[in-house]
């Protein structure tokens, strides 16, 4: 017997727990990414020329051997783009597809090789013989520094009060600076294109990117053609996280080109070396602070400097170091504050877009000054936390001028520090290190609040394409990209919900830039708020028209028309989804759709600093505990306790996934993954036997994750859910602290240990001796 | 008596391979060649596991099955094998293999891109373990690198699996012992010669046999698991030739162990000595399940990675520590050497042209003797060591240390002993005092260099740390100098 109390709900529609859409596919291996797709006869394989050299002039290239080479049918450089040799993707025409002149970093492409294989294509790209010229290479932050501090990109400065006073009053003041490291984003599918090309000089690519219309510009821009002479799809990408977001333009214009030069499809994937040497990553960040505190933690005014290693040019440096100061905050109020970036230029990889884009680093900056003002005044820095937490009377501004007005920060971190037990646990573990000579364990709990929008206010939009079959069955479309985080799902989800028919009856299909246009790319975390705005529009606009039809038809006013499981009530009658929808089509009812939404309220003003930049913010905490050896600086994360919010969830199931993998990746991040360049700017840890990303035996042995309930979204979003694919990503601070808890306890906690990041067995000992060595 | 022809199964097809490649790799033959497309490429280093497939070897009239990494496996030592992929294991109705249901059930996969190669480290799993603890799921993946779901999904269905079916009812299972009659149709005496683009390669089915061609082929590379060789090709695009490949000689895959002494063929894998070192010390078992992941364990050997001669090299340190010694044999002619002496120089080992290297030895500890090894890395697990220490120490009555055997990997160009720190230990009483004097002789000992593992200072200083840790567990008073005891002892 059904019960009375609950609502009959549509199978698989919002709020549901339903599975990725392709898993099925996922672990059968019948999922198609674009190294699956059959490839046309007469395909050729490309591979790129890597520049060996950090910062020099091209004096001569001869590429001789290579054209001779077995299999090779042409090799392309500059000299053959009938376009503009530029994939910047901000219009600084500072990216060249092909270096030409100068190189600026080691591993930037000079040339593309086609060949009948893949094989021949790469072997005959190691046979260029170029000669360099030597120009000093700026590698990193102090070197740019020392060499006069070229920006890539203009800086921010966000001002409120006046920090510099209030500093200067303050009875407590400290200065300090903390250095984190980048990330590689080790998407598990490398970059790749496939190009295909058409009749007037029309081609069509699949690219394995975030932003297909980007792509589709980028291509056109190369090419010398009109964005309609280019299509850009992509069903699925094996993982992208910010890298194929401006990343992937450079693979596909290589292949665009190569495709239309040859008129043959053109596929070029570089091998797993090659992509980590020259793609960017994320940016690594030095950090300088100047706080003043009173004797209850409380904040007083704070400045902060951050300065990131951008690499040979600007890409999405500019939002990205500006995000890293829209969250020198996090969760507190700085009475007084002052925050400048400093997008620094160096002959290394160009940096760019990776999950929290610049938020993580900013955030660090606010957890390592409540660490510092824990330290200095022998509190627990949940005190301290707590004490300068947004809330009250006049505490309720960012540093951008925006209010908090959303703020379940202390809720959420109230609720986990009970639930985790954190204050019984803290004192045990204070208990253990007392007597444990070599094994020391710390804990931290530290909060994330994350601003959701695009800073560049104009990408807040979004479209799709919705249709409605006469067998009832629904094809979607829409302008955001499936990279694994179950946004298609998701879109789905809300469509089915709309027409309240079965999941299983909407068709999800590949992004194309033929049918949904001008797409802004599917980041910061907006996909399922943006997309599923715009699908809902158009699928609702579908439904109002049935709706319509069938009043009319039935003669009962639209208000006694109910759109029901599987079927629509008409005034007294239920008629089959399927059959109005036939019905409808013999009346000439249209059953089609666009679809577009755009994020209301947002606006902001960057030579001011001030305005309204985020639609609303996501929050959530963590609670980690680690054991570290203090004879080699190993480590372990025993225990992590997570509660994160989601509104009201779209999908519990996927949303679970971008708060586990947001987490473990995070804590890849500040832990095991550290990028290492040699003196000559050779990036040396670019392949998996090198880089360490986070394995299976290193997500702690207990690991509780919840999330939160009754949290539905204040603004009026899809469904009231919120985003949730970046702000996990930061609950991960909560390792880096709870190793720099346990280093503390060498001197029983009298000293921040100032720990960095990533916090290597390395960069733990050296924290270890170095509290040692000054106790 | 030799073929140019190599015979395996693809599931239940034969396949019959002529003028093939011979450093192919399985990968991209299932790719390229076959369009066997499920199976994917992440790195093409043995690191990421995107690539996994299971092998199946005849065993004791059944079929043995292990997971791999295809990427690095040369396709012509495929020969006599059944190869698996993901494209297996659902049934012809769809029906999904309870590997694959338990992943779904388990929101396991996100992108999808790993997910095949986890699916197939599950499926080796499943074969061969009922009811796996966390630790043996853990040991079972650490091979298979997933960027987006965190694991937790991935460890569910991992335990969630064996209540989705009959393992023994398994077609897998059941089918063994046909399977495996069907593969001893392939199995003949003779070498396998290839001939491919005016390179050479050799498969011998004896040692007799690798003994002559060696004798022929004095520089040809020699490749058993290809964990390392499977680089030279797809990494560095080396032309290798001739190669031969020595994993078909049954007699080099013999394990002994005596009251005084474990006795190992070259070709034995770090999974097949796995349970042979941990008798042999618990220690050895700890270091051997932290050497690469489970589809590196199964396809490299220990033979290769003392031959290989890398200045690491997991398993060298505590062998030489043991006391080991190999025996290198060339046409009829062995010799035996102490391990030790093996390492010459970077890139350098004491194996003449022709020379293959036959068995190692490895001499038991007296009962009351002290041994332990530890590996330090960024990561825990599949990493390479930035230093590798090993720590034997033998007392008389009275307590005083007769003899000290010290080694480090990572340290230097070479797996090598501390003597200074070993003339400190010697003649002197186990104590604290005598560890801090010995842990600073290995700044005499060792300069070791500064590279993307680890600086030379924290060589430096960690190589100092692991023999005072040594110190710390043996004399007793300090349980909890081991992080891993610390981990068991917190969630015991």
């Amino acid at each position: 017997m059904p019960d009375i109390g609950a609502p009959e709900r549509v199978p698989g529609g919002v709020a549901s727990a339903t599975a990725h859409d392709s898993a099925h596919k996922h672990v059968s291996g019948a999922a198609v990414y674009i190294d699956d797709i059959a490839e046309p006869a007469g395909l050729v394989h490309l591979y790129l020329g890597l520049a060996e050299r950090a910062h020099a002039r091209i004096v001569a290239m001869d590429l001789t051997a290579v054209r001779a080479a077995e299999g090779v049918l042409a090799v392309f450089t500059a000299a053959d783009i009938p376009g503009e040799n530029d994939v910047s993707p901000v219009g600084r025409r500072d990216d060249p597809v092909f270096a030409t002149g100068t190189v600026t970093f080691h591993g930037q492409p000079l040339f593309a090789v086609a060949a009948a294989t893949r094989a021949e294509a790469r072997r005959a790209a190691r046979l260029g013989r170029v000669e360099y010229a030597d120009v000093p290479a700026v590698l990193d932050v102090a070197a740019a520094r020392a060499a006069g501090a070229a920006l890539v990109c203009d800086p921010l400065r966000l001002a409120r009060g006046d920090a510099a006073a209030a500093l200067a009053a303050a009875p407590h003041r400290l200065q300090g600076r903390m250095e984190v490291g980048g990330q590689d984003h080790f998407y598990l599918e490398g970059q790749i294109a496939l190009a295909i090309p058409g009749e007037d000089g029309d081609v069509t690519v699949h690219s394995s990117t975030q932003h297909p219309s980007e792509v589709q510009h980028m291509v056109a821009h190369v090419l010398g053609l009109p964005s309609n002479a280019v299509t850009v799809e992509v069903r699925r990408m094996g993982g992208a996280f910010g890298g194929k977001e401006t990343q992937a333009n450079l693979f596909a214009a290589v292949a665009a080109l190569a495709a239309t030069k040859l008129g043959r499809a053109a596929k070029l994937r570089p091998d797993r070396d090659d992509d980590m040497v020259a793609t960017g990553k994320r940016h690594d960040f030095v950090i300088d602070y100047d706080v003043g505190f009173d004797d209850d933690g409380h904040v007083l005014g704070v400045d902060f400097t951050y300065a990131a290693r951008c690499g040979n040019s600007a890409d999405l440096s500019g939002p990205v170091t500006d995000r890293a100061l829209f969250h020198c905050d996090n969760c507190y109020y700085y009475p007084h504050v002052h925050a400048t970036s400093e997008p620094l230029r160096t002959n290394t990889v160009s940096n760019t877009a990776f999950r929290g884009f610049g938020g993580p680093q900013g955030m660090l900056g606010a957890e390592r000054v409540i660490e510092e003002i824990a330290f200095a005044l022998g509190k627990d820095p949940l005190e301290v936390r707590q004490a300068n937490f947004y809330g009250g009377p006049g505490r309720d501004v960012t540093p951008y001028h925006q209010m908090v007005a959303d703020n379940v920060a202390p809720a959420l971190v109230d609720s986990l520090a009970r639930s985790a037990n954190y204050a019984a646990r803290r004192d045990a573990i204070r208990a253990f290190n007392r007597t444990s000579r070599v094994i020391r364990r710390g804990i931290a709990i530290t909060p994330v609040k994350f601003g959701i929008s695009f800073t560049a206010t104009h990408y807040n939009q979004a479209g799709a394409l919705v249709h409605v079959y006469t067998d009832g069955s629904v094809h979607l479309n829409h302008g955001g990209t499936e990279m694994g985080q179950g946004l298609n799902t998701k879109v789905a989800q809300v469509v089915a919900e709309a027409f309240q028919i079965d999941l299983r009856r909407v068709k999800i299909t590949a992004t194309s830039t033929g049918k949904v246009p001008n797409t802004s790319a599917t980041a910061a975390s907006s996909g399922s708020d943006l997309n599923g705005m715009a699908a809902q529009a158009a699928a609702l606009t579908i439904r109002e028209r049935l709706a319509r039809f069938a009043a009319e038809k039935h003669g009962v006013p639209p208000e006694q028309v109910a759109f029901l499981p599987g079927r629509v009530r008409v005034g007294n009658q239920e008629i089959a989804f399927v059959d109005l929808v036939k019905q409808a089509y013999m009346a000439r009812v249209q059953l089609s759709a666009t679809g577009f939404y755009r994020t209301p309220t947002i606006h902001w003003d960057r030579a001011s600093g001030k305005g309204h930049p985020f639609y609303y913010f996501a929050y959530g905490a963590a609670v980690a505990e680690v054991a570290i050896d203090t004879l080699t600086g190993e480590y372990r994360v025993e225990r992590v306790d997570i509660l994160h919010e989601a509104g009201n969830s779209l999908n519990p199931a996927i949303d679970r996934g971008q708060i586990e993998g947001g987490f473990i990746q995070g804590m890849g991040w500040l832990t095991t993954e550290e990028l290492w360049w040699d003196g000559a700017g050779r990036l040396r840890t670019h392949a998996p036997s090198t880089y360490k990303i986070p394995l299976l035996s290193d997500v702690p042995s207990v690991f509780n994750v919840r999330i939160a309930e009754g949290v539905a979204n204040r603004e009026p979003t899809i469904h009231r859910s919120k985003a949730v694919g970046e702000p996990p990503f930061m609950l991960a601070m909560s390792v880096l602290h709870a190793l720099s808890d346990a280093v503390a306890s060498v001197v029983d906690y009298r000293v921040c240990p100032r720990l960095d990041a990533p916090a290597t067995p390395e960069r733990v000992l050296a924290a270890v001796t170095r509290l040692r060595a000054g106790a | 008596m030799t073929r140019s022809v190599v015979r395996f199964l693809l599931g239940e097809e034969v396949c019959t391979l002529t003028d093939i490649d011979p450093t192919a790799t399985l990968l991209d033959w299932l790719r390229a060649t076959r369009r066997s497309l499920g199976t994917k490429e992440g790195c093409a280093e043995g690191d990421c596991g995107a690539c996994t497939v299971v092998v199946g070897t005849p065993m004791d009239g059944t079929m043995r099955y292990a997971c791999i990494d295809s990427c690095i496996r040369f396709l012509p030592t495929l020969d006599g094998c059944q190869v698996l992929t993901v494209e297996h294991l659902a049934r012809e109705d769809g029906t999904l293999h309870p590997v694959q249901q338990a992943l779904m059930d388990c929101h396991g996969s996100q992108c999808g891109f790993c997910t095949p190669g986890f699916v197939m480290a599950l499926f080796a799993l499943w074969l061969n373990a009922a009811q796996p603890d966390r630790g043996a799921i853990e040991a079972a993946l650490q091979g298979n690198l997933c960027r987006c779901t965190g694991y937790a999904p991935i460890l569910a269905a991992a335990e969630r699996m064996y209540a989705l079916g009959d393992r023994d009812a398994d077609r897998w299972r059941t089918g063994g012992v046909a399977t495996a009659a069907r593969l001893a149709a392939f199995q003949d005496g003779e070498t396998i010669a290839l001939q491919h683009g005016g390179r050479r390669f050799f498969a011998p089915a004896d040692a007799e046999a690798l003994a002559a061609i060696l004798l022929t082929h004095p520089d040809a590379t020699i490749a058993a698991g290809a964990t390392d060789v499977g680089l030279w090709v797809t990494k560095a695009m080396r032309v290798l030739d001739p190669l031969v490949y020595i994993g078909r000689i049954a007699a080099l895959r013999t394990i002994a162990e005596t009251a005084e002494q474990l006795e190992l063929g070259a070709l034995v894998s770090y999974t097949e000595a796995w349970p042979a070192f941990a008798r042999l010390h618990p220690e050895l078992g700890r270091l051997l399940r932290r050497i690469g992941g489970a589809q590196v364990r199964n396809a490299g050997t220990i033979g290769g990675n003392i031959a290989n001669g890398s200045p690491i090299g997991d398993t060298p340190p505590p062998l030489i520590a043991l006391g080991a010694e190999i025996v290198l044999r060339k046409g009829d002619t062995r010799r035996t050497l102490a391990l030790e002496d093996f390492f010459i120089a970077y890139g350098r080992q004491d194996r003449a042209p022709g020379e293959f290297l036959e068995c190692l030895r490895i001499p038991r500890l007296p009962p009351d003797a002290l041994f332990a090894v530890y590996k330090v890395s960024k990561r825990r697990d599949e990493d390479i060591s930035a230093l590798c220490g090993a720590f034997r120490i033998d007392r008389d009555a009275d307590g005083r240390i007769t003899q000290a055997r010290v080694a480090f990997g990572g340290m230097a160009a070479t797996p090598k002993r501390a003597p200074a720190c070993e003339t400190e230990l010697t003649g002197a009483m186990w104590t604290q005092a005598t560890t801090e004097r010995a842990a600073a002789a290995l700044d005499a000992d060792f300069a070791p260099l500064s590279d993307w593992r680890a600086s030379a200072a924290y060589r430096s200083q960690a190589a100092r740390g692991l023999l005072m840790r040594f110190y710390l567990e043996t004399a007793g008073g300090e349980s909890l100098a081991h992080l891993d005891d610390a981990r068991s002892a917190a969630h015991a």
